[in-house]
């Protein structure tokens, strides 16, 4: 009897520890997948690189280029106009009536994701313009840290005045040269969500029919730096300063162009306006042949419009 | 009689042990997509590295994916939804995590198709919302997979369609999800 009482005392407080360390080990269970959730998450996670997107909205950051590339077979159809000074005067609407106004048509298109081409047509002077932009390292954290994006970017552009035209007179026995290039390398890094960065070394090699250019024609150096800061989703504010190394200016009296703009992105189509102390289209024109100076109002109004077209899709 | 007790204590234990441990299915690369469809275009996306898990004891259900990992037909879709709607940047992850009711119903043992019912908080947008919808666990040679597919609205989860867009770009986003788990 007593035996019998102790046995079914002891199966009780077994079955009492039993519960309870099951119980226990339910509770634990629920943790098991949480805790497995935030394993896997942090494995992907560090199994992934990321790429920093969105650098700049786009191609170009005022004038001249940012890191950013087209996708691939993305085509580009793009506008940029440049009025006449403001300090033209309100009779002539501060530039906008003013002739000639320099426009650029321009496609440029993704071949692959790293690599898109471009040509163009700028009024002023007549040029023909194509380059080509090299996504060489792209910015990225997760699996593969990379603190940059780099790109370079060559562009060659062609005079086609006709001789009577000509802005500068060569001296008689001088053979014309209409061709220029210009090398880039873009480095860049977004540091936020909405501030970025780019540093751009330059080197032109200029025509010697755009510009007066007896000083030097071997070649100017420029280092020029860029800035993006979103202000909304949609817009943001873009800076962009060439400076030229003052030794290997084509003349002394070339300035240095500075652009300030906003960027509007309306999903398909972005408007980019801005003021800027030079009315060249292509780099080695606003770079290293500009007059403008901003202190006597010689900035222009201008804006570039583009329109992207997907050529073929990614997947079907 | 301690020898006796912790015998009887250990195999209670193991017991429950050899009854809930292999209990917990899971994937890494389940397959989550969503359907926008206008009148002047529509609009698929897919992501192939969903994260869910499947406990069968419990019913627990969670789901968890990267936004950025979104692949779509178009380039530039794919940048306006990282950046203007779905900012990924600020909301990385989209995640979901509830429980089917009357798991313990289900037969795992044998091959067959089950209609279920999921209820959970589903995270887009960094804005959780409560939910319950309907779908599927099908066994097929005791391999155990899952789909539903179900609508939200934008509005709900705070993402705005701007109005020169809302032609392209459906306010009833139609998600379906297939899940092949594996034993963890």
């Amino acid at each position: 009897m007593k035996s019998n009482n102790y046995f079914i005392m002891q199966l009780t407080k077994l079955l009492t520890v039993s519960f309870l360390l099951f119980g226990l080990y339910g509770r634990s269970l629920a943790q098991d997948t949480t805790n497995l959730m935030g394993q896997l998450e942090k494995e992907a996670q560090e199994n992934k690189t990321v790429f920093a997107t969105s650098t700049f909205k786009y191609t170009r950051i005022v004038d001249g280029h940012s890191v950013e590339n087209l996708p691939a077979h993305v085509l580009d159809v793009r506008i940029s106009h440049r009025f006449g000074p403001l300090n033209s005067g309100a009779y002539n609407f501060f530039g906008l009536d003013i002739h000639p106004v320099n426009v650029r048509i321009g496609f440029d298109y993704g071949i692959s994701n790293n690599l898109m081409v471009g040509v163009g047509h700028s009024g002023a002077q007549k040029t023909y313009d194509v380059f080509s932009k090299i996504k060489i390292l792209s910015q990225s954290s997760g699996a593969v840290n990379m603190p940059f994006t780099v790109s370079f970017v060559p562009t060659l552009a062609i005079n086609t005045l006709r001789p009577q035209d000509f802005i500068v007179k060569l001296d008689s026995g001088v053979k014309v040269n209409r061709i220029s290039y210009v090398f880039q390398l873009l480095i860049a890094r977004k540091f936020s969500e909405g501030f970025s960065l780019q540093i751009m070394p330059t080197f032109i090699h200029p025509d010697n029919i755009s510009f007066d250019n007896k000083i030097n024609d071997r070649g100017v150096f420029a280092v020029g730096i860029g800035a993006r800061q979103k202000i909304s989703k949609r817009m943001s504010v873009n800076v962009e300063y060439y400076y030229q190394l003052p030794g290997t200016k084509e003349t002394p009296n070339a300035r240095n162009v500075l652009s300030v703009g906003i960027d509007i992105g309306t999903g398909g189509h972005v408007f980019q306006l801005h003021f800027t102390n030079s009315n060249g289209l292509t780099e080695k024109s606003f770079i290293a042949e500009n007059t403008g100076q901003w202190k006597k109002g010689d900035e222009v109004f201008g804006f570039n419009i583009s329109r992207v077209f997907q050529l073929k899709k990614k997947h079907s | 009689m301690p020898i006796r007790k912790i015998i009887l204590f250990l195999v209670i234990l193991m017991a429950a042990n050899s009854q809930t441990k292999g209990q917990i299915y899971f994937t890494k690369n389940g397959s989550i997509s969503f359907f926008s469809k206008t009148i002047l275009q529509n609009i698929q996306a897919d992501n192939n590295e969903v994260i869910s898990i499947l406990n069968l004891q419990t019913g627990s259900l969670q789901f968890s994916l990267l936004n950025a990992a979104f692949h779509f037909p178009k380039a530039k879709m794919e940048e306006d939804f990282n950046e203007d709607y779905i900012e990924s940047n600020k909301y990385p992850r989209s995640t979901f995590k509830g429980s089917i009711a009357n798991i313990n119903k289900i037969d795992f043992s044998k091959d067959g198709t089950w209609q279920v019912n999921a209820t959970g908080d589903l995270m887009i947008h960094g804005v959780t919302k409560n939910i319950t919808t309907s779908g599927k666990i099908i066994i097929n040679n005791g391999k155990i997979s899952a789909t539903s597919s179900f609508k939200i609205l934008l509005e709900d989860y705070h993402i705005k369609i701007p109005s020169i867009v809302s032609n392209k770009i459906s306010e009833n986003i139609e998600i379906t999800i297939n899940c092949n788990y594996e034993k963890k």
